[in-house]
Parts: structure tokens; sequence; C-alpha cells
């Protein structure tokens, strides 16, 4: 299995006929969509609301048509343009079966020679038989009407704070993991960081951001979790069919607002690691100390200990506002 | 690129971030066209608050738009209240003539191809065929 990251960045990778083969493929096209859903389902948008979304690694806008399908305005940013164009294309109708067509005998063409640098998506998906008549709602005459940018998340996002109410990303954020240049200024940590940081000024208050991607391997994980985290995130993640060979990523941030813990173990089938969201730590401390066992020397415990010693008729000093601090250190 | 999106965009330039004069980024050169989309009265109501209008305002004159109101309509501008009273269901509120110009102006108005052009750094991001290059040569991340 190898993946498209280690062949080439991201502008050059999707060229022209991978970017086509990409968006004509029912298999990628379903499993986008799926996950799509999926990443719709956790952002748990209010149902009567129309939203602004923003689509991070937004491709030929697979992801779009279903925002667009579901009433939400949204922007997509890519950074490949051969993508973008077919967006376009698709965008406008202009996008004629007849290229679908061609697309796929392009694919029984170079069939081996595209197969083994399949994208994650193939490697990943559900072993289930293609079938070319069915699931065509996300086709490629579904309108795609976002507006779209030409730029790489991993060096900003030009847009003015709280710009968003949510903003999804289906496979795309492992591309920020890899080094394009020796530059120190390109290495993961720093586009990462930026990604994060500018994500969270353009996110509204309470808005959150789900991101499915393809981590390499645990370490990788916590990098981007950790970028999260660091940028100012409530972080968690959600892994869907852990363990499989189509085990999916979604990392889940939140800008500040209510918790996203309630929502995510309301669902089924869902389990949460790293559970760096919020509350879900605070509960845990308090089921450790709660009962009545303070802190050794903390100023609970001292005060407790005074009262014990009282009631037992010992001398104690008298409580003032030092009690229990800290001693000045002398030098 | 919608008229909406314009109303958001900053220069990219960590520099300018923090600069009053990046945002709006000023379109040049901007050809202009009408993309019909459906119309949602509900998210003109979600996003109208985060409207900038005096760029907005800017924006319009610099590309010779005259439709703009002066001042940023109130939200219960946008529903035309007097059946409201005939007891019709919340959702299915009469939007007004005002909340459809928004429609027309903020998600129909697009720039197809031109330049925008940060007022603070001077550096112009092409547009063409509706898609803005943010990309940034190396040095100026």
């Amino acid at each position: 299995m190898s993946r498209p990251e280690d062949t080439l960045p991201p502008d050059l990778y999707y060229n022209d006929p991978v970017s086509r083969q990409y968006t004509t493929s029912s298999r990628i096209q379903k499993i986008q969509a799926q996950m799509t859903h999926r990443a719709l389902q956790i952002l748990n948008l209010p149902p009567s609301q129309s939203s602004h979304i923003l689509d991070v690694g937004s491709g030929s806008g697979l992801s779009g048509a279903i925002l667009t399908q579901r009433g939400h305005t949204w922007v997509g940013m890519d950074i490949s343009a051969s993508m973008l164009a077919i967006a376009l294309q698709r965008g406008t109708g202009a996008l004629p079966r007849k290229r679908r067509k061609l697309a796929q005998d392009m694919e029984m063409d170079v069939e081996d020679g595209i197969d083994d640098k399949q994208s994650n998506d193939e490697d990943a998906g559900d072993e289930e038989v293609e079938d070319e008549g069915e699931e065509d709602e996300i086709g490629d005459d579904a309108p795609c009407e976002g507006d779209l940018l030409l730029a790489d998340i991993g060096q900003a996002l030009p847009f003015r704070p709280g710009t968003f109410d949510a903003a999804i990303s289906i496979s795309a954020v492992q591309w920020l993991c890899q080094a394009e240049s020796s530059d120190e200024n390109d290495a993961p940590t720093r586009r990462l960081k930026r990604f994060f940081e500018a994500l969270y000024v353009c996110l509204k208050r309470g808005g959150k951001a789900v991101m499915q991607f393809y981590p390499r391997n645990q370490k990788e994980r916590d990098m981007v979790g950790t970028a999260a985290r660091r940028a100012g995130f409530g972080a968690g993640f959600l892994v869907d069919a852990e363990g499989t060979k189509a085990e999916k990523v979604y990392l889940v941030c939140s800008v500040g607002g209510e918790d996203v813990t309630a929502t995510i173990e309301a669902m089924e089938d869902v389990e949460i690691e790293g559970g760096a969201v919020g509350a879900g730590r605070g509960r845990e401390q308090k089921g450790k100390f709660g009962k009545g066992e303070y802190k050794k020397g903390s100023k609970e415990w001292i005060m407790r200990k005074k009262e014990r010693m009282e009631r037992k008729g010992m001398v104690v000093k008298k409580n003032s506002k030092y009690t229990g601090r800290k001693r000045k250190v002398a030098f | 690129m919608k008229i909406l999106t314009l109303n958001f965009l900053t220069c990219a330039r960590k520099t300018c971030k923090s600069s009053p004069a990046a945002f709006p980024l000023h379109p040049r050169d901007a050809e202009l066209e009408i993309v019909e989309t459906e119309f949602n009265a509900l998210f003109i109501q979600n996003i109208l608050p985060r409207v900038e209008w005096d760029a907005l305002k800017g924006l319009c004159t610099e590309l010779g738009l005259t439709n703009v109101p002066p001042e940023a309509p109130e939200p219960k501008e946008l529903f035309d209240t007097s059946i409201k009273s005939a007891g019709i269901d919340e959702k299915e509120k009469e939007p007004t003539q005002l909340t459809r110009d928004l429609h027309n102006l903020l998600l129909e108005t697009t720039i197809q191809s031109g330049k925008l052009v940060c007022g603070n750094c001077g550096h112009e991001y092409a547009i063409k065929e509706g898609i803005a290059n943010f990309l940034l040569p190396s040095h100026m991340v």
C-alpha cells in the first residue's frame, strides 16, 4: 500500500489525469460521500440553520456537492489547480457524461500504471463490488456552488475572524505532515501550527471543525492532535471501524462554546480516544479527589487538618490569609 | 468569486494580518458575472450580522455597483412581518424584496477574473475563472 503523500507534493500529485480519475471513480465518490455525511453528522449543525462552511482541501468538490445539497454555503480551498479545474467543470455542469466515459476508458488503458499508486481512499476502501449504475447521487452532474480558492493550507488561511460556522476536511490534513523542502519554515510542525492557528481564528465561537485524515501512524496522529490543541482547540479523535482496513480517523475540534463530548458520546459505534475533549478530563479528576480526599499539602488539606486538631482540643494557630501559603523563595 | 466571500478575505501574509489596511482586498480590473443560485433566506439571516457593511459598501463602489443600502439592514427587515400575525409558521415567513436583493448582491454577483490587491503590502492575488490564487512564494509566508 503506497501512500500518495510519499510520491509527490499535492500540487504535483493531483495533476489532470489523476484528478479526473479521482473524481470520476465511483468507488472514491462513494467513500468520500460516506465520510462527508459522517463529518456533517459529527458537526451536528442546527437543522433549521443554513451555515457558512469552510471545506479544507475541497478538491474537485465531491464533499462540497453534499454541502450544497444540505443547503449550506461553502468556500473550498485546495492546492491542486487540476482538482479545482474539475470542480469548475462540475459546477457549471460542463463536465459531460462523455468526459466521464473518457475517463473510464483511460482508466482501462492505464490500469496497471495507476493501480499501484492509488490514493488512500482506495486503499482504505470498503471491500465492496463497484456498481456503476447506482450511487450516482453525487455524480458529475451534482452542482458544486461553493467559492474556490487556490491556496496552501500550510501557509495561511486568508480569512478574517469569525468567518465560518464550521469547517470540514476530507482526506487532506495528512498532506501537512510532509516536509516539501528542507527549509525549516516548511517543517510539518510549522505547517500544522500555521494551519490550526489560522483555522481557529476564522471559525466563530462555538464553531466546530471535523477533519477526516489518514495518519501514517500513532505518532503522526498525535502530532496533528497536539498542533490542534496548541492552537486553542478542544480536540479529540473519533475512530470509525477501528483496526480494519477501512479505518477512518476524524479529528474533532471545537472553538470555545459547548463541549463536544456529549454529542459524540450520544452517537453509536464510537470510541473516544485521547480524550482531551474538555470536560471528560475534569470529571476524572473529581472522581479521584472528590470524596473529601484533598491533595496532601494543599490549603484545603491544611484547613481540614487544623479543624480536626481543634476539635480534639489541641492548640492550633489562628487562621489568617497566610495560612497554607508557600513561603517566599529566599534567593 | 462571490461578493460575500470577498467580504471575508484578507491578505494571506502574516505581516499583514495585524494591519487594518489588509482588509478588505481591493478588486482591480474585475469582470463581473451573475451566477444564479438557489435563494436561501435563512442563510442571509445567518450571515448578515457577520458582513462588514462599510467594507461591502467600499467594495461595491470600487466594482461600480450602486444598489447597496447605505446602512446594514436590520434583521427584522429581512422577513415580511405583516403576515406573521395571520398565524403563519416561523419557518414559512415571507422574505422581503430586500432579502432577495441581498441574495442577488452577496451570492449571485461573482468576480470571474481580475486581481485582488492588499491595501497594506500591495500584493496582487490573481482571479481566473472565479478562482483566486492565494499561493504565496515561500519567502512571503
